[in-house]
């Protein structure tokens, strides 16, 4: 039974020709276990590789092979299940997934049915827009994947590599939940955000480690579900918002043209951003499963499961309300900097001892606006946290001004070094000793004698000797000082 | 429960057999002999009585999470129809 969890909301709603539709979403995701062998087999389930390279004669289902569970996809399985506070079932099965395609050697995947690993959570995401959202998780189960099919090598052959075979996935079903693309792929990169954090999945799309199967269909507002598609293998974020928009409109079309969707399965073309008809596998989709009488029920002890819960890193929920907390950060700040671990602890080392919020403007604004433009990730910034951090301390003392901040921020990423060094010798001190101000706003004034008497009358062309003041002193004069002297001398109230 | 000839030609097409339309009746035939002979377990009452997968009691071996196997595309290839620099060479299979 399908229970709808949301009020539906105007604002998502989309325009037709004749009223308000409404979009319900459900994804099932894909995500590649981090294991170093398969999940049935010890060969090395590692991306990429020579051809069959990666494959066992398990995993080439020669006949008399039988599969032997790697005890550390199960836990990654229950660890994702806990990230997602989610039952964990003690009591699972593997069943057979009927069905011939030239990279499923077996003939069937081993994969779980009726009873999965593990049962119902929920995953909450926080939109701009709307705040906070709960989307029900329906399960996960572990399954293998399959081989790699390429159809480009020759005019009529497919070239068939069985690396990826029988390598652990996680099968990861969400309620039908989203209403909205753009919570769709809140939802499945927050998913992959959590699985990077407890380390049970690397979230490299580029490399398939997460895909998601897409559910689509259209209602009137608050009405009685529609049929649904399903969008078959998405691999991006960007496409999954893609494909959900098109596929949304494509049935609303459909319906109000009088006529009905018909429950299939399809593919999203990225070139033409439009999703089309498999047809051809409709008529395949008897998959007879049955329990896998090669494997005996998987049963989970409680010392397993405490031992994990035992070792679960801090939460990306949890660690956003921490930092919140402590830091006085916005929701906002706080969204970017746990996005991953890493900002996270880059962060939090730039802070301690600091002020958070001019910690997270430097982090944030600065460094990650800086590392993004070239590509580079947090951890091969040329930057470190200790030397950012003096940063912040110089500006905080008042020894040098944010604007000469930035520029020592630059010499720092081109050339390393003590801050505190580079400051003190390259001359890039703020002037805070009044006289040296004093004598450069003297000389000022003595030049523009006619600017000076004008600003009696237009205490706004201040801001012009200011700017002066900071070019002769070569940005270093202390900015409220400059200003509070200029104000004394011009006689500007 | 019983199979007619279009069941038999459904079951058959799913395996990948080939079956020829003069052979479907003896099919038809033989199959529900077996599915007959089947239908006498359900007069055993198993009311209340767990499934039971295995006949001592044993919980699954698990394997470490150890490179130990791979590393032989020869091996591999060796019975293959037709291969390619260590691919499987099948007909073109494409959507």
């Amino acid at each position: 039974m399908i229970v709808d969890t949301r009020t539906p909301d105007p604002k998502k709603f989309i325009k037709g020709a004749t009223g308000d539709w409404e979009i319900v979403i459900g994804m099932e995701v894909h995500a590649q276990v981090s294991a170093k062998a398969k999940l049935f087999s010890g060969a090395s389930a590692e991306f990429g590789g020579e051809p069959n390279d990666h494959v066992s004669l398990v995993d080439a289902a020669m006949p008399g092979m039988l599969p032997v569970i790697n005890g550390f996809c199960v836990e990654q399985a229950v660890r994702t299940g806990l990230g997602l506070k989610a039952e964990i079932n003690r009591y699972s099965v593997f069943d057979r997934k009927n069905y011939f395609y030239p990279d499923l050697p077996q003939g069937y995947q081993i994969s779980q049915y009726k009873q999965p690993v593990v049962g119902e959570g929920t995953e909450t995401i926080d939109m701009p827009d709307e705040g906070r959202v709960e989307v029900g998780i329906e399960r996960l189960h572990l399954e293998q994947d399959a081989g790699k099919s390429m159809h480009d090598q020759h005019p009529s052959m497919s070239f068939v590599d069985l690396n990826r075979s029988g390598c652990a996935l996680m099968e990861i079903v969400s309620k039908p939940d989203m209403r909205s693309a753009d919570e769709a792929k809140a939802y499945v990169s927050k998913l992959r955000t959590i699985m990077r954090y407890l380390g049970t999945c690397d979230g490299n799309m580029e490399q398939g480690s997460l895909r998601a199967d897409i559910n689509v269909s259209v209602r009137e507002p608050g009405g009685e579900f529609g049929t649904r598609c399903e969008i078959k293998n998405v691999n991006s974020i960007r496409f999954m918002g893609q494909a959900i928009e098109y596929e949304a409109r494509r049935q609303i079309g459909i319906l109000e043209d009088g006529g009905t969707v018909d429950q299939e399965t399809r593919l999203f073309d990225a070139r033409s951003g439009e999703t089309r008809s498999m047809r051809s596998k409709e008529e395949a989709h008897d998959y007879r499963y049955f329990p896998d009488p090669d494997l005996l029920p998987l049963q989970i002890d409680e010392a397993m499961i405490d031992d994990i819960k035992a070792s679960l890193p801090e939460l990306p929920d949890e660690k956003k309300a921490r930092l919140i907390a402590s830091y006085s950060l916005s929701d906002y700040d706080a969204d970017i900097l746990i996005g991953e671990q890493a900002s996270a602890d880059f962060f939090e080392l730039v802070a301690k001892g600091r002020d958070g919020k001019a910690a997270a403007n430097w982090v944030i604004n600065e460094l990650f606006g800086r590392l993004n433009k070239e590509g580079r990730g947090i951890s091969d910034s040329p930057v470190s946290a200790d030397q950012l951090g003096a940063i912040v301390d110089l500006i905080d003392e008042g020894t040098i001004s944010g604007k000469i901040a930035k520029e020592l921020f630059e010499i720092v990423w081109q050339e390393g070094g003590d801050p505190r060094a580079i400051v003190e010798d390259r001359g890039m001190k703020q002037v805070t000793d009044t006289g040296a101000i004093e004598a450069a706003i003297d000389e000022i004034i003595a030049a523009n004698a006619e600017k000076a008497e004008q600003v009696k009358d237009k205490p706004n062309m201040i801001g012009w000797f200011v700017g002066q003041v900071m070019k002769s002193t070569g940005g270093k004069a202390n900015p409220q000082a400059v200003n509070q002297i200029l104000r004394d001398k011009l006689g500007v109230e | 429960m019983s199979v007619d000839q279009t069941t038999v030609r459904r079951i058959a097409q799913l395996a990948r057999i080939k079956v020829k339309d003069e052979d479907l009746p003896a099919l038809e035939g033989e199959l529900n002999v077996i599915l007959d002979w089947i239908e006498m377990l359900n007069e055993v009452d198993i009311d209340g009585v767990e499934p039971m997968t295995a006949v001592v009691e044993t919980s699954m071996k698990k394997r470490k999470d150890e490179i130990s196997d791979g590393a032989m595309p020869d091996s591999i290839m060796a019975n293959a129809p037709a291969s390619d620099d260590h691919f499987f060479v099948v007909p073109k299979v494409v959507e």
